[in-house]
C-alpha cells in the first residue's frame, strides 16, 4: 500500500502551493496570526508572536515566487519556534524570569536552516522553564492548556509548540527534546513529533538544559511534513561538536516504502506502567504493522526501566553546570545587592522557578565530593547498559513500538507538587535520549478519555529512514479523528466513542 | 633575602606554570587571541557563554599543547576535557573547560642548564578567563567598591604544565622557570611574556628534615609575576614555614597570595574553604585522540631546543680549545655566555661567525657581551660580516673598544664591517706610533713601571688604559702588551 | 517516608549554596523531602552492581573534531553591552568581589 507520504499534506502542500504562485505566503500567514489571535488568549502556546516579522517575511517570500526565485521546500510555511531557539534581537526567555528581555545577538543554527527553507517564523512558544517539566506548567508565562480539552496539560516541556500545531496556529513547530520533550506533548496533543538521533541535528543555539541528551526536532499533523523538516534543520554544523559530519538521512523521499519485511518490536517494558486503554491503542498500532507486511514480535528490554532513575540523575547533573551561567553578570535578570556572590545567589534565588531549583540541585548533589560514584557515576553505567539493551533488541527488530506516554493528557496542578509523579510521565521516552537514538510519536486514536494517544516508534542510531517509514504505515491506519480505534475488550469499559475535537 | 643553608631542612617545590597559547584564534572560538586590544571586542556567543553556543576545539592549540608536550619529553595521550564548576564573574560560564583525568601530555622531564632534572607531571589544556579591574578603594580585589570585567582574553588558549615536587631550592625553581619558558618559546608555542600574563606561575611549598623525610603539608602560592618574585616567594614561604615548624606549630595546607611589596606570602584561603568543582566530562566537546602520524608531524615542525642549542655551542668550544686547551668544558663565565646567548637567540650568529673561521671563545664572548645589547639587531647580523669584523680584531688591526662601534654600526645599518673601520677613521696605529707611545708612558710613569718589571702583572692593565686614551682607543690592547712585555725583557 | 538514599537537610542547604541559591526553612523542608523521594526512588541505580560496566557520557562516537585557527567575526560591542545588568568603561560592572578564584 502506498501511505500518506505520497499525499502532499498540511505544510508541505501549502509551501508547493505557495511556490507554484497557487496561493500566496501573506495570506496563509495571515490565516495563522488570526487563528492565534483568537484563541490563544485561551491556550497560551506563545510567549511571543512575531505578527509584523512574519508578514514581512512572507511578502519577502512572495516576492522571491513572483520574481522566480524558489524560497525553499518550505516557502512560506509559519512555523512556530520553542523558546529555548536563539533568534537574533527577538526574546528568547526559556520561559523564564532569569532570561526574561534577553535579545540573542545571534540565531540558532536551525533557525537559519528554517529561514534558508523559506519558512516563516510566526512566533515563540511557551515551554516548561529551561525544558525542565513534562506538563508546560513550570513557565514562569504560565501554562499553556490542551486545545483537545483546556482543564488539561498539553505535555510538556514544548506544550506550546505541539499545542500551537494541535490547535491550527502553524502547521510546523520546533521543539526541544531531552527526555521527551518533543514526544510526550506531542501524544498529548494528538499530533506527530520526532526526535531524531543525537547529533544529527545541531544544537547551536538551543539553550542548553542537559546537553548530552538535548535534540532538536519536529512537530508536524503528518508523518510527511515532519520528516520534510527534518530533512531541512538536519545535517552537520561544524559550530556543533556533536553534530555527526555524514550524510544525514533524507527521509522524505523514502516515506512510501512501507515496512512490509521488516520486524516491529512491541517492547514489553514501555507497556508496563502505562493505563489499559493506552495499551489497547499500541496492541492496535502493532496490527497494522502486521496488516502492512510486518513481522511483529514482542521483545523485552528490560534496562528500559532503569532509564528514568539514570535519567533524573545525568540530565539535572549536566543541567546544574548548563544554568550556572545564569549569575546576573552579562545578561538577563540581575537582582543586585552588595557583593558579587550574594548577586548571582539573589538573581538566581527570584529568577529561578522551584521545578529548575529542584534539579539544579539535585544535579550538584549527583555531582559533589563522596556522591558522584554512587549516582552521577553509577547513572552513566546504566546509560551503558541501556544501549546494550537496545543493540540486542536491535539484532532481531529493525524498529520498536511503545506508547508514547504511559496516559493521556492530565488534568492541569494534577502532578505539579509530586516531582515524581511528574517524572513518571517521561518514562517511556527516556530511554531513547539515553541511548541517543531517533524516535517518534504517531497520533493513534484515543483514550477511554477521548483524548488523544500516541503511538511511539524507537530505531537504532540513524535510523531515521525506517523510523519514518513505520511512522508513515501507523499514521495510515490510524483511526480516523473522532474514532477512538479497535475498542480493547481489556481497556475496562472505559473507552467511548467521543471524538478528539 | 638569602638563599641556601635552612638549617638542616630541606624544601620541596613544585610548580605550576600557566602558559597562553600563541594560537591566531580562541581555544574554542574563532575570536582573536590578541592582548591589549579594547575590552570586550574580541567576543563572541562562545566566549562570552551565551545561552545555546557551544564550543569547537582549535587544532592549533591541540599541536602547539602537543609540541610542548614533545619538548617535555612526554608520553601525548588520548585526552578529554572536563567541566571544572565554580561561580567567579570572570568566568562566563561560570565553569571553566579544562583537561582533568585524562590530560593530553603526561610523564615528562625538563633538564635545566646546570644538569638537574626536574619531572613533568602533565601538560594539559585549558581556557583562561576574562579581565578583571577592581575599581575604587586601593585598586586591589579587597576593599574594592566593585569590578569592571572585560571578556577578550576569556577562552584564550592555555597549557598548564605541572612540575614534579622535584624542586629543592629557590634558585633551582628560577632556573626551571627560566628554561621552561626557553622552551615554550622555542616551540613556538608562547612568547613567554610574564609581564603581560602570558605565562603565569603557582608554587606548591613544604619543608621537610632532610632527603629522606616524608614530605610536609604543602601550600600553593599564587600571584608569582616574574622570576624573581617567583624565588623571594619560594624561599620566604620554605622559611616561614620552618620557623613554624621550629617553634612547635604545624604548617596548615592552604592557598597563599605573594605580595610582593610586603615580600611576604599571606593567607588566600585555607583547605577546608576548598572548592567542589564537581569535574564532569563537557558533553558539549568530543576526546581528541592523536595518532602515530599526528604526533611525528608535530615533532617535525618542532625546533631545536634551549638545551640542544646550548650543547652546540659548548661543543663549538671544545673543538676550539675553549679556555683552557682542546677538550676542556667552559668556564663559568663562558656558561654565562652561552646562557645569554642561546636565551636571546643568537646561537646561530655565533655557530655560523665561527663556522667563517674565528674562535670560538672571541665569538662568543662578542655575541654575549657586545651583540647582546641590541639583541634584536644582533639576530639580523650576516655571521660572514661579523666574521670579517672580529677577524680584524684576532688580527690585531682593530682594538675591541674601535670592534664595539663598528659593531653597533654595522648592526644598525649593514655593510663592509672594514668599509666602516675606515669611515670612522679606525685605521691601525703605525707600529713605530705605537711603540713611541709606549716609551712615552714607561718614562712618564717610573713608579709603575719599577713595580710592573718587579713582577705586578696588574701594572700592564694601567699601561694599556694610557696608551688607549692617549690614542683615542685606536691601539690593540694585544698588541701594547707584547710591547710592554718586550721593553721588560 | 524517607528511605536509605535520602538527602539530608544539611545536604540540601550545601547543595543549595554550591548551586548560590538561597532557601528559606519551609523550602528546605520541601526540597528535603522532594529531593529525597527523587533518590529514593534512583536507590535502584545507585544499589546496582556495575563493576566492569564503562559509563557512557557520549551516546556518539566521534573524536578529533577541531576547527582550523581561523579568526571569525566578532560581535558588536555596543550589543553585546546592551544586554549587561550594569557596564562601565565599555566593561561589565559587577558589585565588589570578595575573594580570589578558587
Ligand atoms: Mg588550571
Ligand atoms: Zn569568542
Amino acid at each position: 500500500m502506498s501511505p500518506a507520504g505520497a499525499t502532499p499534506a498540511p505544510a508541505l502542500a501549502l509551501a508547493d502551493a505557495i511556490r507554484s504562485g497557487e496561493r500566496r505566503a501573506v495570506e496563509v500567514v495571515e490565516a495563522s496570526l488570526a487563528a492565534i489571535a483568537e484563541r490563544d488568549g485561551e491556550l497560551h502556546c506563545f510567549n511571543l508572536v512575531l505578527a509584523d516579522q512574519a508578514r514581512a517575511r512572507a511578502a519577502e517570500v512572495d516576492r522571491m515566487v513572483a520574481a522566480g526565485e524558489d524560497p525553499g521546500p518550505l516557502a512560506g510555511v509559519p512555523v512556530a519556534l520553542k523558546d529555548n531557539l536563539c533568534t537574533r534581537g527577538i526574546d528568547t526567555t526559556c520561559s523564564s524570569r532569569i532570561l526574561a528581555g534577553w535579545r540573542p545577538p545571534y540565531d540558532a543554527t536551525v533557525v537559519t536552516r528554517l529561514a534558508r527553507a523559506g519558512a516563516v517564523v510566526v512566533g515563540k512558544t511557551n515551554m516548561d522553564e529551561f525544558a525542565m517539566g513534562s506538563s508546560t506548567e513550570t513557565s514562569a508565562t504560565g501554562p499553556t492548556r490542551n486545545p483537545h480539552d483546556t482543564s488539561r496539560v498539553p505535555g510538556g516541556s514544548s506544550g506550546g509548540s505541539a499545542a500551537a500545531v494541535a490547535a491550527g496556529f502553524a502547521p510546523l513547530a520546533l521543539g526541544s527534546d531531552t527526555g521527551g520533550s518533543i514526544r510526550q506533548p506531542a501524544a498529548l496533543c494528538g499530533v506527530v513529533g520526532m526526535k531524531p538521533t543525537y547529533g544529527t541535528v545541531s544544537r547551536y543555539g538551543l539553550v542548553a538544559f542537559a546537553s548530552s541528551l538535548d535534540q532538536i526536532g519536529p512537530f508536524a499533523t503528518t508523518v510527511a511534513d515532519a520528516a520534510g523538516t527534518f530533512d531541512v534543520i538536519g545535517g552537520h554544523d561544524p559550530a556543533d561538536s556533536t553534530s555527526l559530519d555524514r550524510p544525514t538521512p533524507r527521509v522524505l523521499s523514502v516515506l512510501d516504502e512501507g515496512i512490509a519485511g521488516l520486524t516491529v518490536g512491541v517492547v514489553r517494558e514501555l507497556l508496563d506502567g502505562a493505563d489499559a486503554d493506552v495499551v489497547a491503542r499500541i496492541r492496535a498500532a502493532a496490527e497494522v504493522c502486521a496488516a502492512a507486511g510486518a513481522r511483529v514480535e514482542e521483545v523485552s528490554v528490560p534496562e528500559v526501566a532503569l532509564g528514568l532513575s539514570a535519567y533524573y540523575l545525568i540530565a539535572p547533573a549536566e543541567a546544574s553546570s548548563n544554568l550556572a551561567r545564569y549569575d546576573g553578570v552579562r545578561y538577563g535578570l540581575r537582582v543586585e545587592a552588595p557583593d558579587a556572590a550574594s548577586m548571582n545567589v539573589a538573581t538566581r534565588t527570584a529568577g529561578f522557578g522551584a521545578e529548575v531549583k529542584r534539579r539544579i540541585m539535585l544535579g550538584t548533589y549527583a555531582l559533589s565530593a563522596g556522591y558522584y560514584d554512587a549516582y552521577y557515576g553509577q547513572a552513566l553505567r546504566v546509560r551503558t547498559r541501556i544501549i546494550e539493551g537496545f543493540e540486542r533488541a536491535y539484532r532481531t527488530c529493525d524498529v520498536l513500538l511503545g506508547p508514547t506516554s504511559p496516559t493521556t493528557a492530565f488534568p492541569l496542578g494534577e502532578r505539579l507538587d509530586d516531582p515524581l509523579a511528574m517524572y513518571l510521565s517521561d518514562v517511556c521516552t527516556i530511554p531513547s535520549n539515553l541511548a541517543g537514538h531517533p524516535a517518534i510519536s504517531v497520533p493513534f486514536g484515543t483514550g477511554g478519555d477521548g483524548l488523544p494517544v500516541g503511538a511511539q516508534l524507537l530505531a537504532p542510531a540513524l535510523g531515521e529512514s525506517v523510523l519514518f517509514r513505520a511512522a508513515a504505515v501507523l499514521e495510515a491506519g490510524a483511526p480516523p479523528a473522532g474514532d477512538p480505534g479497535a475498542v480493547d475488550p481489556g481497556a475496562g469499559g472505559a473507552v467511548t466513542g467521543e471524538g478528539a475535537r | 633575602m638569602t638563599g641556601g643553608d635552612l638549617g638542616g631542612w630541606e624544601m620541596v617545590v613544585g610548580l605550576e606554570v600557566h602558559c597562553e597559547l600563541k594560537t591566531a584564534t580562541k581555544l574554542f572560538c574563532g575570536c582573536p587571541n590578541v592582548f591589549g586590544d579594547e575590552p570586550n571586542t574580541n567576543v563572541c556567543p562562545v566566549c562570552l557563554g551565551l545561552p545555546g553556543s557551544l564550543p569547537v576545539l582549535n587544532q592549533q592549540a591541540v599541536e602547539l599543547a602537543m609540541a610542548i608536550g614533545t619538548a617535555l619529553g612526554c608520553e601525548i595521550r588520548p585526552s578529554t576535557f572536563h567541566r571544572k564548576n565554580y561561580f567567579y564573574p570572570d568566568m562566563p560560564k561560570d565553569y571553566q573547560i579544562s583537561q582533568y583525568d585524562e590530560p593530553i601530555n603526561v610523564d615528562g622531564h625538563l633538564e635545566l642548564p646546570d644538569g638537574s632534572v626536574v619531572g613533568i607531571v602533565r601538560a594539559h589544556l585549558e581556557e583562561d578567563t576574562g579581565k578583571t579591574t577592581h575599581a575604587g578603594g586601593t585598586g586591589r580585589i579587597h576593599g574594592s567598591d566593585y569590578s569592571l570585567v572585560d571578556y577578550n582574553r576569556s577562552g584564550v588558549p592555555l597549557v598548564e604544565i605541572v612540575s614534579a615536587p622535584d624542586i629543592r631550592s629557590a634558585a633551582q625553581a628560577r632556573a626551571y622557570a627560566a628554561e621552561l619558558r626557553g622552551v615554550l618559546v622555542a616551540t613556538g608555542a608562547s612568547d613567554g611574556r610574564m609581564e603581560e600574563g602570558s605565562m603565569r606561575v603557582d608554587a606548591n611549598v613544604s619543608v621537610r628534615r632532610g632527603p629522606d623525610a616524608p614530605f610536609g603539608t604543602r601550600c600553593e602560592i599564587k600571584n608569582l609575576n616574574s622570576l624573581r618574585s617567583l624565588a623571594r616567594a619560594v624561599e620566604y614561604e620554605a622559611r616561614r614555614q620552618i620557623e613554624v615548624l621550629e617553634s612547635g606549630g604545624t604548617v596548615a595546607q592552604q592557598t597563599r597570595h605573594w605580595d610582593e611589596d610586603a615580600g611576604r606570602t599571606v593567607t588566600l584561603r585555607s583547605k577546608e574553604e576548598a572548592t567542589d568543582y564537581r569535574y564532569f566530562l563537557e558533553p558539549d566537546l568530543v576526546p581528541v585522540v592523536p595518532d602515530a602520524q599526528w604526533i611525528t608531524a608535530v615533532a617535525d615542525t618542532l625546533g631545536m631546543l634551549p638545551a640542544a642549542r646550548r650543547a652546540r655551542l659548548v661543543d663549538l668550544l671544545r673543538a676550539d680549545g675553549g679556555a683552557g686547551g682542546a677538550g676542556a668544558a667552559p668556564t663559568a663565565a663562558q656558561q654565562d655566555q652561552i646562557a645569554t646567548v642561546v636565551d636571546l637567540g643568537l646561537d646561530d650568529l655565533v655557530v655560523g661567525t665561527v663556522a667563517a673561521g674565528v674562535a670560538a671563545p672571541l665569538t662568543l664572548a662578542r655575541a654575549a657581551n657586545e651583540a647582546a645589547t641590541e639583541p634584536e639587531l644582533a639576530r639580523g647580523l650576516d655571521p660572514v660580516a661579523f666574521a670579517a669584523l672580529l677577524g680584524m680584531e684576532e688580527s690585531g688591526s682593530l682594538s675591541a673598544t674601535q670592534v664595539k662601534s663598528v659593531l653597533a654600526e654595522l648592526m644598525r645599518s649593514g655593510g663592509d664591517p672594514a668599509a666602516i673601520a675606515a669611515a670612522k677613521g679606525f685605521e691601525a696605529l703605525a707600529e713605530d706610533t705605537l711603540v713611541a707611545t709606549v716609551a712615552e708612558l714607561v718614562a712618564a710613569h717610573p713608579d709603575e713601571w719599577q713595580r710592573f718589571c718587579d713582577g705586578d702583572d696588574k701594572l700592564a692593565g694601567f699601561f694599556t688604559g694610557q696608551v688607549m686614551k692617549a690614542t683615542q682607543g685606536k691601539a690593540n690592547g694585544k698588541a701594547v702588551a707584547a710591547e710592554l712585555r718586550r721593553l721588560r725583557g | 517516608m524517607p528511605g536509605r538514599y535520602s538527602i539530608s537537610r544539611d545536604d540540601v542547604a550545601h547543595v543549595a549554596m554550591l548551586a548560590r541559591l538561597e532557601l528559606s526553612d519551609a523550602e528546605l523542608d520541601t526540597y528535603t523531602d522532594q529531593l529525597g523521594a527523587v533518590l529514593d526512588h534512583a536507590a535502584d541505580v545507585a544499589a546496582l552492581d556495575l563493576a566492569g560496566v564503562p559509563p557512557t557520557s557520549h551516546a556518539l562516537a566521534l573524536a578529533n573534531v577541531l576547527r582550523p585557527d581561523e579568526p571569525r567575526p566578532c560581535l558588536d560591542r555596543a550589543e553585546v553591552l546592551a544586554s549587561a545588568p550594569a557596564v562601565e568603561d565599555d566593561r561589565f560592572r559587577v558589585p565588589s568581589i570578595m575573594g580570589e578564584a578558587p
